[in-house]
């Protein structure tokens, strides 16, 4: 709702990718969320492929509220469940929940802004209505109101975050739309005869895309803490499918008595948002040339 | 005459915000009937299905579901507009009795939890902006990430629990006492949920402060006042936060507009009884009426603070008024 003008923001010249990788290792927070992210992302490929010592969901009773040991490397849940592998396909879940859900958001957000700003009139003014009515919303309680319309599977409320941050995407990629289109290379384009959607995708969006990496990769950090809020409201993943904000709300009563039930899925939260807060911050200094040499 | 009022600013932000909150309505009236079953299924539950065709139709008149959409919705909005935001039968109220009582409530969580927030973020922000890429700016940043990256629920879990568990201290299982009836019980019983949402919001404030303040720090006028001897302190509060006050009040704002909404979790953790609670409750028993009324008018407290920042910066910051 309030009209936060973008300011006018030039993209960086383009550098090759295996460059801005480097970059982004030789950056302190950029390096850190790199690994973090890296390890969780192997972790939830692992149990995806049923790498893991134990099944996720199988009950086994006898063994419940096991302390962690080497059998159990985080110990067993109140039905015997192993925590290790429930809270790697807990990861797992989150992190598809997250990415197809910014997926989403980006590539519609992006359309949206694009459109906007590009071609300015009547899209433009629909598309901001659109934005504004969406951003009217406090952003958790729209997930939550969203979420609880659809039937819920992981699509549905990936789709219901999703929403959330489409507003957010066509805001951040409308703004150097604006300046773009006034560029001389876009204008030279148009007066060579090309077509206004060519122009749009073939001049415009490459010049963008650090601006959407930077965006999707703290989306991605939002995303993974909705997601676990609306499963810790019990608006999430149904169960038995282990999700880390369900595991963390059934260890709310065995906190002093079996600690690990939530400190294994709390911290892995955590370390997940951390990882990629760390790794948008990085891919921030490293891409936008605004914060080079200032930090 | 009609013209200049035209093309005033303030009003023209009002009509934009009037058009977003008729926006709003749609939306949510359009998602909330998108949910499969109706009021009359979601009041009789498996019941529904023993009515007789007869029965449902005179039940589906009563609820006017028999009117085309359109009427629904403009019957809605006519309701709305006389104060009429439906009755909630499990609580045996009308919703804006509901909402009346809900509301100072979550007003009082969000205006303390900004409290705390601006009372860590900001001397933080400062801190780390004092001496960037220091011990002490990496220590500001860490409490910074640390605050973006704990999830509310479980700090709010955790110290739930373990202060019950280690000192008996839980307030909150006491039943909710107003502030006016028992002013002592309640601030003990805000304490907790205040704590935990004002440590998420000081970490956008605390990023914003020390952005805002190192991007003042540099400018001329700066150079100018430390040169003609202004003594350290008046100059970090006099000249440079009051410069980089307007992206902290507006952030400032926008924190306070989600808090009025977004405390849904925090509340029903410590079992506050406000806003974001009462939607809960409402999907959960799956009240749809209460739950359409409620995100209205959610939206529209959201929609007037935002308002209401973008005025204050005008009257902080006088280049933003030409």
């Amino acid at each position: 709702m309030t009209d936060i003008s973008q300011t006018a923001q030039l993209p960086p010249a383009t550098r090759s990718g295996s460059g801005r990788l480097r970059s982004l290792w030789r950056s302190g927070s950029g390096r850190a969320g790199l690994i973090i992210v890296g390890v969780l992302v192997l972790f939830s490929l692992a149990s995806f492929a049923g790498l893991m010592p134990y099944d996720a969901i199988a009950q086994d009773p006898p063994s419940r509220l096991l302390p962690p040991s080497g059998d159990h490397l985080l110990g067993t849940d109140q039905f015997g469940r192993d925590v290790f592998s429930r809270v790697a396909a807990g990861v797992a879940n989150s992190a598809l929940i997250a990415v197809v859900a910014v997926a989403f958001a980006a590539v519609v957000g992006t359309l949206g802004g694009l459109v906007a700003g590009f071609y300015r009139g009547f899209s433009d003014s629909a598309i901001g209505g659109v934005t504004n009515v969406l951003f009217a919303f406090p952003p958790l309680l729209l997930a939550l109101a969203l979420a609880s319309v659809f039937t819920r599977n992981w699509f549905t409320i990936a789709v219901a975050i999703a929403v959330v941050y489409v507003p957010i995407f066509i805001r951040v990629v409308r703004g150097p739309v604006l300046t773009l289109r006034e560029i001389e290379y876009v204008k030279a384009a148009t007066s060579t005869g090309q077509r206004k959607s060519a122009i749009m995708m073939r001049h415009v969006l490459p010049n963008i895309t650090s601006i959407i990496i930077v965006q999707v990769t703290l989306s991605l950090s939002w995303a993974v803490l909705t997601e676990a809020s609306l499963s810790f409201l019990g608006l999430g993943t149904p169960p038995p499918a282990p999700s880390l904000g369900l595991m963390i709300y059934d260890a709310r009563a065995l906190l002093t008595v079996a600690p690990w039930t939530m400190i294994a899925p709390g911290a892995v939260v955590v370390l997940l948002v951390v990882g990629l807060n760390l790794l948008g911050d990085g891919l921030r200094d490293t891409l936008d040339p605004r914060n080079r040499g200032r930090r | 005459m009609l013209r200049t009022i035209a093309r005033n600013r303030v009003v023209k932000r009002l009509a934009a915000a009037l058009l977003t909150l008729f926006g709003v309505a749609v939306f949510v009236f359009v998602m909330l009937r998108a949910i499969p079953g109706d009021q009359i299924s979601a009041n009789l539950g498996t019941e529904a299905a023993a009515l007789t065709p007869a029965q449902r139709a005179a039940l589906e008149s009563y609820y006017g579901l028999d009117q085309p959409l359109i009427t629904q919705f403009f019957s809605w909005m006519g309701n709305l507009l006389t104060g009429n935001l439906g009755f909630s039968s499990r609580a045996q109220a009308s919703v804006l009795d509901l909402t009346l009582a809900a509301l100072p409530v979550t007003f009082e969580l969000a205006v303390l939890s900004i409290l705390f927030a601006l009372v860590i973020g900001i001397p933080l922000g400062m801190l780390s902006a004092s001496k960037p890429d220091s011990l002490r700016d990496g220590l500001g940043q860490t409490v910074g990430l640390a605050g973006l990256s704990v999830p509310a629920f479980l700090l709010a879990t955790m110290l739930l629990s373990l202060l019950a568990t280690w000192f008996g201290f839980n307030p909150n299982g006491r039943g909710f006492a107003p502030l006016f009836t028992d002013p002592l019980l309640n601030l003990q019983q805000m304490l907790l949920p205040a704590l935990v949402l004002g440590f998420g919001i000081a970490a956008p404030i605390m990023r914003t402060t020390r952005t805002a303040v190192l991007e003042v720090r540099s400018d001329d006028f700066i150079r100018t006042a430390r040169a003609k001897g202004v003594p350290p302190r008046r100059l970090q509060l006099r000249h440079v936060l009051r410069n980089a006050l307007v992206p902290i009040v507006t952030m400032t704002g926008l924190q306070f507009g989600y808090l009025l909404g977004g405390a849904v979790v925090v509340e029903q953790i410590f079992s506050v009884p406000g806003i974001g609670r009462q939607v809960l409750l409402g999907i959960q028993q799956k009240e749809y009426a209460l739950v359409q009324s409620t995100v209205l008018v959610i939206a529209l407290t959201f929609v007037i603070v935002n308002l209401l920042t973008d005025l204050l910066y005008r009257v902080i910051d006088p280049r933003v008024r030409s």
